[in-house]
């Protein structure tokens, strides 16, 4: 079934990302944390336990400090807001999203820039140790990540010869033996580095740590309670979510919709959730294998992406 | 060379075999008034524990036992808790500590004692330390018994809470 | 042009009023006279920005052999514009100010000379008129930095600094153009038509003492010293303007005499500009970092940006030296949009660091906090400051990097090498001066002003006068509408980039509100941006009250310890301490422990103290060697001066002789 009106296209194809994504994320970290217990030869919680948290945590009464103001109330909505819009405007199911023609890779960065900077801030908020700790650590690898990302986006940017999201996976998928040059390889490992980074796995942070001395991200949230708490774990699963979805579709982009049916974004949402699961088991199996780096050799592991995002530049540049 | 009695084994194998987790006993009646629906953070209180429990409880979220399965986990800060594991008998100076850790709770919460000295007082009862035991401060919504408790009776206790 | 003069005559006439008239209707006069002046100059440029003609002057009368000469050309005409809109948002605060210092006859009439020289430069169009103002303007500022004195010794150093470098660059601005009006005359009319038949050597020379003086004025590494000493210690209005628009002269330099006046130069010329503009992007962004004390953190910060604009400038020109004029001119339209915006919010950053200085007495991040519960007008609008300058989506700052990084990401092509080479390192500077700079803001919003006041100044802040406010509003003006409708200021700055590229070029970037590269494919329109993220945010905010719980207040949470004192908090030194570990080489922080042992033995301390300072390593290692060597060379030249009548005449007396020969 074809829906002709392109604007009509485009606002269905976004709000199945926004409700793939919501749900996805979740569920991608109930996968993670499956694949982790099957390691240990455990049992395990069910892959959909992320999602049952979240029913429960929306139940629950919000607390704020005392000493806190409107930014710890705020930045629940923003984190969840801009990695909303970064969704809405993605080519996830389709290379035709809503506002297509601002779908830059820049605009992306910059969207979940703006949440990282939201819980940071609110980390500062309560007027506690912890906060300002998880804050200032979090903020750190954010600005280290930072340009990996930035450069490794402008390599894949050269290729295409344009910034635009949907135009460059479309032109991937009409230049398929883009796919396997050193460009995209390098930008590929580079990418991931900055995944696990943005994300907060290890060996970058570990999400389950009950040491404060030890938490990143969980330091930044610890004030955070009920409603709140919901809005930004649902927003740190989504901002998993689009960053694993983005990272396939970017590199292996087939099964992405091009055309104006619906039959279309069903299988896109299948082939979506298929190459998402086969990374969440890869990262995985990455965070099986490594313990958490001490955080003053996290710069290290973040200039060896940075490094390789350069390569990816350079090697773009000389086969040219 | 080391004659380990520990199995190395390879992750991918571990994997793909079934796990080594015992098969879960009958679910237990859900504590009235509690909707969890699966899912249960808990913040680790210990108020005066020999860390006896503390064992059995890390043995409750290990392979064999795995309380996870259920839907039940610990966290770090009670802000994202549900409720909290008391341990122990509670200690002068862990009375206030205890309050106020209560307080950070979000509304509705629960309160779980595990092992004697939480639920009655224990064999420290009449200890110079003792401030008082649990239930002289608190409601407690969930008694684990046991000196220490088997990590099935702490699982046991923590689906009734799940009610998975 | 007539405007344009009269706005010049009735900033004159402010100063002179300020002069004249006694104290308590002096500052409001003079601001009126002085916005009046400014907003005569505002029409006028935009006048010129929309038209594109040039408009010329010329008079004898000020200057008796060379005469004063104005012309208004696009590119001139956008600084000017500039200028006046800062200028008027600085006349208004300083009427709420209310300093004493600031309101006496001579800090007022300095402070209009000097608005009246910035005006001035961008119009100037002869050797003479471009120094006499840049004169003026070096030597207002500089007595205005020691408006303070008696208070601050600091600022005298400061003023010292920063009168000794910008003379300076003064004189290198003078050799260099002069050696570019040898054989011609000494308007820019005629440099420009007799700059190709100037050897190539006198050309790069030239280029590279101009290059000099302007890096200096616009801080450029490593002859940026005076930049973090001299803005933080003039007054708060002063400061503004210096860092959004006098910084802004020293690339409106480059800009004139590379692109205008010498027709585009050569590859390498640029790729020296790039080098500079790189190394002040992550020097400025580093030290942005780790500074405690606000105003000196926004000068680093001011370095920073203007980095990246050098960037873009050197960018823009290798793209023009190898034939690329479309995309060379859609990088210099980028950094020009940065200039503006970076006025915009530098200003309206400084604007605010005044009015805390004012409301709690220090700016010290590390005695600050707590300032959104108390202060939350000024709050609100230095958060759209630093949301500017931090680059989120719809703000000015990610609009003029975006198209900033767009021109070079197009340049991309079939070049030569040393061009691919300068684009790549300028794309990896923009790309690791981002991340720091959001977090040398991230530390100021959040250790300044929330949390808990780390000292009484700080717990006692109240509002400043509403006019303050009013002028910082009007700086935040154009950091949203820059960011949300750049289209809007494109022809115009198209305009103002045309200066000296070839005209034959089709326009890459279309009109409209957002900004669409046409045939290169690239838009964002950040208006439906800024709607969709509201329309989230409304979504959301239905939703939740739909659970209709309302949130309760409690005490945070300290892990069961007792209550929670200001000083458990995290500062700015220890917030930025992960960052300095990091780039310790390039920062050399230098730390002193003192230990004072027992009496008893050696085992056993008494007491400890650790200090830890980052201070500007390029000073300490490169300056403070140079002027010990010259001071131990005047210390030994005193030898020669031991007041002996007969010993100066002998030495006149062979100096004369010398003369004598070698004329003969």
């Amino acid at each position: 079934m074809n829906i002709n009106s392109p604007l009509a296209y485009a606002i269905v194809a976004s709000l199945l990302q926004v409700v793939v994504i919501a749900l996805g994320g979740p569920l991608l970290l109930g996968l993670m944390a499956k694949v982790r217990a099957r390691a240990e030869e455990r049992v395990g919680a069910p892959i959909h336990q992320p999602l049952r948290d979240l029913r429960k945590l929306f139940t629950k009464e919000s607390l704020r400090a005392r000493h806190s103001s409107a930014v710890l109330a705020i930045a629940p909505l923003v984190i969840l807001g801009s990695t909303t819009l970064a969704v809405v405007i993605s080519p996830l199911v389709t290379t035709h999203p809503l506002l297509r023609s601002s779908s830059d890779l820049f605009v992306i960065v910059y969207l979940l820039l703006t949440g990282s900077i939201a819980v940071a801030l609110a980390g500062l908020d309560a007027g506690t140790a912890f906060g300002g700790m998880g804050s200032s650590r979090a903020i750190t690898i954010g600005a280290l990540a930072e340009p990996a990302l930035l450069v490794a986006v402008i390599a894949l940017s050269i290729q295409a010869h344009t910034s635009n999201l949907p135009a460059i996976v479309a032109a991937t998928i009409a230049h398929p033996v883009w796919a396997a040059t050193p460009l995209r390889l390098l930008a590929l490992a580079a990418l991931v580095i900055v995944v696990i980074a943005e994300t907060g796995r290890l060996p970058v942070d570990n999400p389950h740590s009950h040491l404060e001395l030890t938490m990143i991200h969980e330091a930044m949230i610890l004030e955070y309670a009920g409603s709140d708490l919901a809005l930004v774990t649902l927003g740190a699963a989504m901002r998993l979510g689009v960053l694993c979805a983005l990272l396939v579709n970017l590199f292996v982009p087939w099964g992405v919709a091009t055309g104006s049916s619906l039959l279309g974004l069903l299988v896109a949402v299948l082939f979506l959730a298929l190459k998402t699961s086969v990374l969440a088991v890869a990262v995985a199996l990455i965070e099986v294998h490594s313990a958490k780096l001490r955080l003053f050799r996290v710069p290290e592991l973040l200039a060896g992406g940075f490094v390789l995002a350069v390569l990816a530049v350079v090697t773009g540049l000389v086969t040219r | 060379m080391s004659t380990s009695r520990f199995r190395r084994g390879s992750i991918a194998r571990s994997l793909f075999s079934k796990a080594r987790t015992e098969s879960a006993a009958a679910k237990p009646d859900v504590v009235a008034g509690t909707r969890l629906r699966g899912s249960l953070q808990l913040r680790h209180v210990d108020v005066g524990s020999c860390n006896g429990c503390e064992v059995e409880i890390a043995s409750a979220f290990a392979p064999t036992y795995d309380a996870s399965r259920f839907g039940a986990r610990l966290v770090a800060s009670p802000r994202h808790a549900d409720g909290l594991l008391v341990t122990g008998i509670v200690t002068r100076n862990m009375a206030g500590p205890l309050e106020r850790t209560l307080d950070a709770l979000p509304q509705p919460s629960v309160v779980v004692a595990c092992g004697d000295c939480a639920v009655n007082g224990g064999i420290f009862r009449d200890a110079y330390g003792v401030e008082g035991t649990l239930d002289s401060m608190v409601n407690v919504d969930v008694r684990i018994p046991g000196c220490p408790p088997h990590p099935d009776a702490i699982t046991q206790g923590l689906r009734s809470l799940t009610d998975r | 042009m007539t405007l344009f003069l009269a706005g010049l005559g009735t900033c004159a006439l402010a100063v002179v009023a300020a002069l004249v008239i006694s104290l308590e209707r002096r500052t409001i006069i003079v601001a009126l006279l002085g916005s009046l002046g400014c907003g005569l100059a505002f029409v006028a440029a935009t006048r010129v920005l929309m038209s594109g003609r040039v408009e010329t002057f010329h008079t004898s009368m000020v200057l008796p052999l060379m005469g004063v000469n104005f012309a208004l050309d696009p590119l001139g005409a956008l600084f000017v514009a500039m200028t006046s809109f800062v200028g008027v948002a600085t006349l208004l605060y300083v009427v709420g100010y209310a300093k004493d210092e600031l309101r006496s006859r001579s800090a007022l009439s300095l402070l209009l000379l000097f608005l009246l020289s910035l005006l001035a430069v961008p119009a100037a169009s002869s050797v003479a008129t471009l120094m006499l103002f840049w004169e003026l303007m070096a030597l207002s500022s500089m007595l205005l930095i020691m408006v303070e004195q008696r208070r601050h010794a600091e600022s005298r150093v400061a003023a010292q600094w920063y009168g000794a470098m910008t003379q300076f660059g003064a004189a290198s601005i003078l050799l260099g153009l002069l050696l570019l009006s040898l054989k011609s005359g000494q308007t820019f009319h005629d440099i420009r038509s007799h700059a190709a038949a100037l050897s190539p050597t006198v050309r790069s020379f030239a280029f590279m003492l101009t290059l000099i003086g302007f890096a200096s004025k616009a801080g450029a590494v490593p002859f940026h010293v005076w930049l973090p000493k001299a803005h933080p210690e003039a007054p708060s209005p002063v400061s503004a303007l210096m860092s959004s628009v006098m910084v802004a002269m020293g690339v409106y330099g480059i800009v004139r005499v590379g692109n205008d006046l010498l027709g585009g130069g050569s590859l390498w010329w640029w790729i020296v500009v790039v080098a500079l503009g790189v190394a002040s992007a992550l020097f400025g962004s580093l030290h942005a970092v780790t500074s405690v004390d606000l105003k000196r953190l926004l000068a680093y910060s001011t370095i920073d940006i203007l980095g990246l604009v050098l960037m873009g400038v050197g960018c823009a020109g290798a793209l023009a030296a190898t034939g690329d004029q479309g995309t060379a001119r859609l990088a210099l339209v980028g950094a020009l949009l940065l200039v503006v915006s970076h006025a915009a919010f530098k200003g309206c950053l400084f604007l605010g660091a005044g009015a805390i200085e004012r409301a709690t007495g220090t700016r010290n991040l590390d005695q600050l906090g707590g300032l959104i519960r108390r202060i939350p007008i000024t709050t609100a609008l230095f958060v759209v400051g630093v949301m500017s300058i931090v680059a989120v989506p719809a703000f000015s700052g990610f609009s003029s990097e975006w198209l900033l990084l767009q021109g070079l990401l197009h340049g991309f092509v079939d070049h030569s090498t040393p061009t691919l080479m300068v684009l790549l390192v300028g794309v990896v500077a923009l790309a690791l001066t981002g991340g720091l700079t959001a977090v040398a803001f991230v530390k100021v919003v959040g250790i300044g002003f929330l949390g808990q006041p780390r000292t009484p100044g700080a717990a006692s802040a109240h509002e400043v006068s509403p006019l303050m406010h009013v002028a910082m509003g009007l700086l935040c003006l154009p950091c949203v509408v820059l960011g949300v409708a750049p289209g809007l200021v494109i022809p115009s700055l198209t305009r103002a980039a045309q200066t000296g590229l070839s005209r034959s070029v089709a326009r890459p970037i279309k009109t409209g509100i957002g900004l669409s590269l046409g045939h290169l494919q690239g838009t964002i329109e950040p208006m439906l941006l800024l709607a969709g993220f509201f329309a989230v945010i409304a979504l959301i905010v239905a939703a939740k009250s739909l659970l209709r719980r309302p949130a309760r207040k409690v005490e945070a949470w300290r892990g069961g310890g007792d209550s929670l004192t200001p000083r458990m908090q995290y500062t700015a030194t220890s917030y930025a301490e992960p960052l300095q570990r990091v780039f310790a080489d390039v920062l050399r922080p230098q730390v002193d422990v003192e230990v004072t042992h027992a009496v008893e033995s050696r085992y056993y301390e008494q007491s400890l103290s650790y200090e830890s300072r980052v201070d500007d390593a390029v000073e300490r290692l490169a300056y403070q060697p140079v002027i010990h060597a010259m001071t131990r060379a005047g210390i030994a030249a005193r030898r020669v001066q031991n007041g002996s009548v007969h010993r100066y005449l002998a030495f006149g007396f062979i100096a004369l002789i010398i003369v004598v020969v070698v004329l003969a």
